[in-house]
């Protein structure tokens, strides 16, 4: 039933019968002192290392700090760390901010970034912890009250990246709670600009606003943070003036919210990639992957690079972000946007070519093409269906007949994970730094070194590896990014996957309110103030 | 009688244990909690720490024999998502789906049962032609999209009543209920109608043609006969009449609108156990699918129960098997 809810959208209804723009009428606005928002996702845990899931992450980054926050366009900036410089290849230095309150009063200090290092590998039950970021801490030496040394396994130029996921917990209020404690509402304290008041589990979580927050003071007194997940409802929700602020903006409402004169919009570039994988682990027949007459083909086609390239050629890009994204979409030819940490310039868009493709195909021997089948989720991205339909088009234009099969997420992320298809889309959220996607979807599979946990299309290039090997361990910033970009680059030249676009994040809100988009896509109410 | 209930009692257990396993094989069918659950960029190290966490390390019948022997101890396992034990999930949440579920009950039959009756006393009106065809659109809208049209009239167009979630609530016998204030009953209302229309329409007709039936009867003839008023013989003798199987089949859709409210709780953002339940699937939270589906089946059959009670102690003619 979900996905029969979720196909419906805005525009259905319009046509069938109610064109209500321009007649609407907002109920009186709220005082200006509360906020109502209603998010598309459940925050499924208060605790902020139970589990890493962007909606938690929001909330968590209302109620807790981290030692380096991250800013709208993910750029680092002092949290409860002033300053933070590495003084050996292996050791950072972090200095911390005096004066600082947990909402019980109790004192920050560097013993609760210890602290909290502890806990974070520790948590029962997590389906899917925070570990890793701590990981790479060999030691944790508290040198005074407010000054932290970390030494790591070896040089490590990933830690402060990693400092921006973990939420700094107080030692003497945390030790030995559960994530039951936190949920309740007991040990929801935290740094930061909100304490949590209420929490009605996949429900509804009310916050007020923590006047002692020693960074710039939330416009709003009081935040009531509604999960409102049927995505017709939450922007039924807005228009009738309940919500004042929604996130996960449907695509198919876009343009009728942009021409409502109540409305504002928000939005920016995010860091999550839509891309195609395709099965690079068979040199012999793939499993998706027939001739014209439907007999396997001896040889995995998509091994061709020529094969590879002429399908991302064959892709026009442009139409998919206006038509299908409405324009909420960049083409892209690489994993992270313009203005981030590694992002190649040259890498644009490849261009759409359908007569060269058709070339490349013939140069690869495929002058009359084959036939693939094309898969992807149908409830995980926006309009993630309709894109591999358009895909599926493109695909057949230039001789590959493509058949579309489209699944639940649930079905399709566990057969993707086992390398069951020979081509799918399907999406990846980077970190705002090159290493991140390479690490984990173009790097080889390896357990050791935990590299290629979402590759599943399995590509191995040994010299993307080496590249990527050394600079994970440059301390340099800027040659860091010089070896990211070079692996990025041999990593698309040789069409490791197929990129389409990268999402635009957007939120909808009252005209009286504005909000710094953020690329990381969290919704939080201290990004909201009034207009 | 005693054995009756026995054998119905141990029925039962079959039931859950043979639901139980349904649902341990088909999440296990279906995906991989983990894949879904974890982070997209978990190393393979936190992977395998996940699934001897969540003990999907396990072969899954030993998974199963973890489950029935904490079920026997009375734990059906904590939730994978939200680190709760499912059960008591579920049961925070039931007070919600119960009322709504309550409120369209209440609905269908002060809505239904006057129309259907008068629906039954004049066929051939223009008002009773009118009323079963409106019955008919009752039972043929899809839930959702009423849902939604009725969000956007009552809600966005005309500001009368708000869109989603549950309002205030007040507490009562140690639980909140949000039909005791204001602000919950205005929230109640949309959700609620939206989930009694079918019901509506079921009543209707079950109304309409028991009065059809009823009013041929021989009794009712004699009462006439009698001189008795027409009203006397409609609210007495015919409505009496019509009310037992009325009250049957309503009673047992209670069962089927606690389970089926899915739908409506999901257009509306109503925190009950049907937008828990599509929450969970949609994350395979399968200690949370199993309980919910473990109590929606107790529920069924500890209605049907005491239906089968009810019914012999109601009509000498049904007897109990194992009685004699």
């Amino acid at each position: 039933m979900p996905w029969t809810l979720r196909a419906l959208s805005f525009r259905s209804l319009a046509v069938a019968g109610l064109a209500v723009a321009g007649i609407l009428s907002f109920a009186a606005p709220a005082q200006a002192q509360n906020l109502t928002m209603g998010v598309g996702a459940p925050v499924t845990s208060i605790d902020p290392h139970f589990h890493q899931l962007s909606p938690n992450n929001a909330v968590a980054g209302m109620i807790f700090d981290r030692l380096i926050n991250t800013d709208a366009q993910a750029r680092m900036t002092p949290g409860l760390a002033e300053s933070w410089a590495a003084i050996a290849p292996d050791v950072w230095e972090f200095r911390l901010r005096r004066g600082v309150k947990f909402h019980n009063g109790s004192d920050f200090t560097a013993e609760d970034v210890a602290f909290t290092f502890q806990r974070v590998p520790n948590v029962p039950n997590s389906p899917s912890s925070f570990a890793a970021f701590v990981r790479p801490i060999k030691s944790v030496e508290v040198v005074d009250s407010h000054t932290l040394r970390i030494t790591t396994h070896g040089p490590y130029p990933l830690l402060p990246q990693d400092m921006t996921n973990i939420y700094i917990l107080d030692r003497e209020t945390h030790q030995g709670v559960a994530t039951e404690d936190f949920n309740a509402g007991r040990a929801a304290i935290g740094t930061g600009p909100y304490r949590m008041v209420s929490h009605r589990l996949g429900d509804r979580i009310e916050f007020e606003r923590n006047d002692q927050y020693f960074g710039e003071r939330p416009a709003f007194a009081r935040v009531n943070y509604r999960m409102i997940i049927n995505e017709s409802a939450r922007t039924a929700a807005l228009l009738a003036g309940d919500v004042d602020f929604i996130d996960q903006v449907p695509t198919a409402d876009l343009a009728r919210l942009r021409r409502d004169p109540r409305l504002a919009l928000s939005e920016t570039v995010g860091l999550r990639l839509i891309y195609i994988a395709v099965d690079h682990m068979r040199s012999d027949a793939s499993p998706f992957v027939t001739d014209n007459e439907g007999r396997p083909i001896a040889q995995n086609p998509l091994k061709d690079l020529r094969v590879r390239r002429a399908l991302s050629m064959s892709i026009d890009r442009a139409a998919i972000a206006s038509r299908i994204m409405e324009g909420s979409a960049t083409p892209a030819g690489q994993f992270l946007p313009p203005g981030i940490f590694s992002h190649v310039p040259e890498l644009t868009a490849p261009r759409t070519d359908p007569e060269a493709a058709r070339r490349l195909l013939a140069e690869a021997g495929f002058p009359q093409g084959f036939r693939i089948t094309l898969h992807g989720p149908n409830n995980r991205y926006p309009n993630d269906e309709r894109i591999i339909q358009a895909v599926g088009q493109m695909w057949t234009r230039i001789g590959v007949r493509t058949a579309i099969e489209a699944q639940p997420w649930t079905t399709f992320v566990a057969r993707a994970g086992r390398a069951e298809f020979s081509s799918f889309l399907i999406g990846w959220g980077s970190n705002p730094e090159g290493s991140h996607p390479l690490r984990n979807i173009i790097a080889t599979q390896n357990r050791e070194r935990g590299w290629g946990a979402s590759n599943r299309g399995r590509y191995s290039n040994s010299e993307i590896d080496q590249q990527l090997e050394v600079a994970l361990t440059e301390i340099d910033d800027a040659r860091r990014e010089q070896l990211l970009m070079a692996a990025q680059r041999m990593a698309f030249e040789d069409v490791a996957i197929i990129p389409l676009h990268i999402q635009t994040n957007i939120w909808a809100m009252r005209n009286s309110m504005r909000h710094d988009a953020r690329a990381d896509e969290l919704t939080r109410a201290q990004d909201v103030r009034a207009r | 009688m005693t054995v009756y209930l026995l054998r119905r009692i141990l029925q039962a257990l079959l039931v859950l244990v043979a639901m139980s396993i349904i649902v341990f094989v088909g999440v296990y069918a279906v995906g991989d909690p983990v894949e879904i659950l974890i982070s997209p960029d978990a190393d393979q190290i936190e992977r395998e720490r996940a699934i001897i966490a969540l003990g999907l390390d396990l072969p899954l019948w030993e998974q199963y024999a973890v489950f029935l022997w904490r079920a026997l101890q009375g734990d059906l396992g904590r939730s994978f998502v939200y680190n709760e034990p499912a059960l008591q999930l579920i049961l925070q949440k039931m007070p919600a789906t119960l009322e709504l579920a309550f409120g369209a009950m209440f609905i269908s039959i002060l809505i239904g049962l006057p129309l259907g009756l008068y629906a039954g006393l004049k066929p051939d009106s223009v008002g009773s032609k009118a009323i079963m065809a409106g019955s008919i659109l009752g039972f043929s809208l899809p839930t959702f999209w009423v849902g939604l049209m009725l969000i956007m009239v009552f809600a966005v167009q005309l500001g009368w009543l708000p869109s989603t979630g549950r309002g205030d609530t007040a507490a009562f016998l140690g639980v909140q209920w949000s039909f005791l204030t204001a602000d919950g009953l205005a929230h109640i209302v949309m959700p609620a109608v939206n989930l009694a229309l079918f019901k509506i329409s079921l009543v209707v007709r079950l109304t309409r043609s028991g009065v059809r039936e009823t009013m041929l009867m021989d009794y009712v003839k004699f009462a006439r006969a009698k001189g008795l008023s027409p009203a006397r013989v409609t609210y007495v003798h015919v409505f009496k009449n019509i009310l037992i199987p009325v009250v049957t089949v309503v009673g047992l859709e209670l069962g089927s609108t606690i389970a089926f409210s899915v739908v409506t709780e999901s257009v509306f953002a109503w925190p009950g156990m049907g937008k828990l339940i599509i929450d969970s699937i949609n994350v395979l939270d399968r200690p949370v699918i199993v309980a919910y589906l473990l109590i929606i089946v107790v529920m069924f059959i500890f209605i049907n129960l005491v239906v089968d009670l009810l019914y012999s102690a109601l009509d000498p003619r049904v007897r109990l098997e194992g009685k004699a």
